[in-house]
């Protein structure tokens, strides 16, 4: 196989899974708005004191994102092993991680990149000072790839078996924990006004990470799913 | 049969003393054979019998209990991609996307295999009878021509070993017909097959068939 | 060599001798180590000058700790020895070794949160290393309920396995995360027993109660094990045989 079939494997699947996308378009809003609602119950639920919901602002944003990320992650496999598709692309004639990695970048382009976009918004609601909302989107653009990277190994895991969505949310939510972390870490001393460096690059390197083990792991799980 | 020697000369795809257990039921063990270009191997039996799980074997997607398989040689378990290139597998879901056009489902397959120069997207909708269809969406297509599809997808590919689990599904008798045909074409080219059928084939008398039945092992 | 010799273990009825002989070992070895921790632990070992008695506690909480980690990594490396050599008695010690390893964990979290209460005053703290055994104990609870979700047996134990590996590279970076969390919101405020001057009439009962926890994880491993492997073979020869012989 030649590097430039591999290339433009990787990025018909990414168009394919995209068009897909586009032609449900309405399903597209869904992780969104969950993210909004989730993020509105807080304030209800704690009461509306402006100094409380200033200090719990970061975490509540960055934990309603990764619920929003976690409720999206079944759809990255499902239709496509309900309809035999995935079985296709085990027997591609090219290696699964490459193509595992074009339906994780289609499916963060369609449900993380919409809670980057209503994350400002969010922010305001929650008190958090505009000061740190760059911060905040860093850390959303930064860190929900990853939930889509490890989150991938957990949907491939449990794709195959028929109540999948609650294992699913036991297998990854530990795995969630040091983004969560770091990211929420990093908003809260950008409040302070403190550098974030530290934060960012370790988020960073965990991109890398998972950029380059996920889809070998997800790979591997396709396989054992399927057979 | 075909002598092991022949091996190295012509295509061929081996299978060495497989076995296979499914929930705790041994399905086939010891399970031998070779086909060459030209061939076709016919997989008969019950319901259970284990079909499918063979079927699903040979394109590698499941690990047998023990058990080699060879393509030109090569183990394909360390063959991989490499084996899959060689290889198109139509099972029992069709593997279309029904928000996708016809076209643009055979446009993913073929990207996804070793494309095939000689044919075009548009030619191998025509030869499955699909032409007219290219850009309806397949969710509106019937059965049988979500069917015709999940075969054209075998063409557009330089595959050469073809794997079928019941291909004529949901098709009629007409349509039967004239999917032998094609496939009597993939082997007139130098193709092979593995295959299981409900319906009695109908391919010529010159095309060489393997069968196999696992009931009766 | 070595992966000669896994093959010849990888046989499931050798294994099934060779485990029922190693158990009554471990066993007595697990008893002997545990009754002599048990004494020089609660009898022989002097009070601590800042908490009293109260820190005994630390000979099943330590251990117990430890116990939880090392099983995660014994897990872990048979998890990648049956991915990659497809061995059938790893898999089994896998998921043999998933539910032990859950239940110390839950073991170092109860007695974690029972030494709490007269250090701290309450039941439970986000301290740094008790989070990081709760997030531990929901990793082997996820394994457990992975693998009892899938019913192919050998399918989940290579589930599992993948789960295991994803889970060992992951632990590092937790406990790091939680460390660096826990510095920036609870200032350390609570000394941590374990310093290195601790002195050898209290260490030595803590190193007894770790082989005595060990040899118990061995035995009960053992025990799992052959149990699963009676249940996977159970249309077996060997299995029919040997269950018509202890019927007579």
């Amino acid at each position: 196989m030649s590097t430039l079939s591999l290339t433009s494997a990787f990025t018909l699947l990414l168009k394919r899974d995209l068009v897909l996308a586009y032609r449900r378009r309405a399903e597209m809003v869904n992780p969104m708005l969950f993210f909004v609602l989730v993020t509105a119950m807080f304030p209800l639920g704690i009461g509306n004191d402006p100094k409380l919901i200033e200090a719990v602002g970061p975490g509540v944003v960055w934990v309603a994102a990764l619920l929003a990320a976690l409720l999206s992650l079944d759809s990255m496999f499902r239709s496509d092993f309900d309809d035999g598709s995935l079985e296709q692309f085990m027997l591609s004639a090219h290696p699964v991680s490459i193509l595992v990695l074009a339906k994780v970048l289609a499916h963060w382009l369609v449900t993380g990149l919409p809670l980057f976009v209503v994350a400002p918004l969010l922010a305001v609601l929650l008190n958090v000072p505009s000061s740190a909302i760059p911060t905040l989107m860093l850390t959303l653009v930064l860190g929900t790839p990853v939930l889509s990277l490890i989150g991938s190994v957990g949907v491939a895991l449990t794709v195959g078996l028929r109540r999948g969505g609650v294992i699913l949310s036991l297998l990854v939510l530990p795995l969630y924990v040091p983004v969560l972390i770091f990211a929420t870490d990093a908003v809260k001393t950008a409040i302070v006004g403190i550098p974030t460096t530290a934060q960012l690059s370790i988020l960073s390197a965990m991109l890398v990470g998972s950029l380059v083990l996920a889809p070998m792991a997800t790979a591997a799980s396709l396989r054992i799913s399927l057979s | 049969m075909t002598a092991a020697s022949s091996t190295r000369t012509t295509t061929a795809f081996e299978a060495r003393s497989l076995e296979c257990i499914r929930d705790d039921r041994m399905l086939f063990e010891d399970l031998s054979f070779t086909i060459t270009s030209g061939q076709a191997l016919v997989l008969e039996g019950s319901n259970g019998s284990g079909k499918t799980s063979l079927l699903r074997i040979l394109c590698g997607i499941r690990l047998p209990e023990s058990g080699e398989l060879f393509w030109e040689g090569d183990s394909i378990f360390r063959l991989g991609p490499e084996f899959h290139e060689h290889m198109a597998y139509l099972g029992h879901k069709d593997g279309s996307k029904l928000d996708l056009t016809p076209l643009e489902n055979l446009r993913i397959a073929r990207g996804l295999g070793k494309a095939r120069a000689d044919i075009g997207l548009e030619e191998a909708l025509d030869q499955v009878g699909l032409y007219g269809f290219e850009d309806v969406p397949t969710r509106n297509l019937s059965a049988g021509q979500q069917r015709r599809l999940a075969i054209a997808r075998l063409l557009v590919t330089d595959a050469k070993l073809w794997i079928l689990d019941e291909p004529f599904t949901s098709l009629d008798r007409k349509g039967i017909a004239h999917m032998e045909r094609l496939f009597e074409g993939h082997l007139n080219r130098g193709g092979m097959a593995a295959m299981t059928t409900h319906h009695r084939i109908g391919f010529r008398d010159d095309v060489q068939l393997v069968r196999i039945n696992l009931s009766e092992r | 060599m070595i992966v000669r010799f896994f093959h010849q273990m990888g046989s499931p009825r050798y294994f099934y001798g060779v485990a029922g002989k190693m158990i009554p070992w471990f066993m007595v070895g697990f008893l002997v180590t545990l009754l002599l921790g048990i004494y020089y632990g609660l009898f022989v070992a002097p009070a601590d000058y800042q908490q009293g008695e109260s820190y005994r506690i630390m000979y099943i909480h330590v251990p117990a700790a430890w116990m939880s980690m090392f099983i995660y990594v014994v897990m872990a490396v048979s998890g990648l020895i049956s991915l990659v050599w497809r061995i059938k008695m790893t898999e089994v010690m896998v998921i043999s070794s998933a539910t032990v390893g859950a239940s110390f964990t839950f073991l170092a979290l109860a007695t974690g949160s029972l030494w709490g209460k007269p250090m701290w005053g309450t039941w439970w703290v986000w301290d740094a290393r008790l989070t990081a055994e709760l997030l531990l104990l929901f990793l082997y609870l996820g394994i457990i309920a992975l693998h009892s979700a899938i019913e192919d047996k050998r399918v989940a134990a290579r589930a599992v396995s993948i789960l295991a590996l994803v889970g060992v590279v992951n632990i590092p970076i937790i406990h790091y995360s939680v460390e660096w969390w826990n510095t920036l919101h609870q200032p350390a405020s609570v000394t941590k027993l374990g310093k290195p001057s601790m002195d050898m009439s209290m260490l030595a009962p803590l190193l007894i109660m770790a082989i005595s926890f060990k040899l118990y994880y061995g035995a009960v491993v053992l025990m799992r094990a052959r149990a699963e492997i009676v249940e996977r073979e159970r249309n077996s020869r060997w299995v029919m045989e040997m269950v018509e012989q202890e019927a007579k």
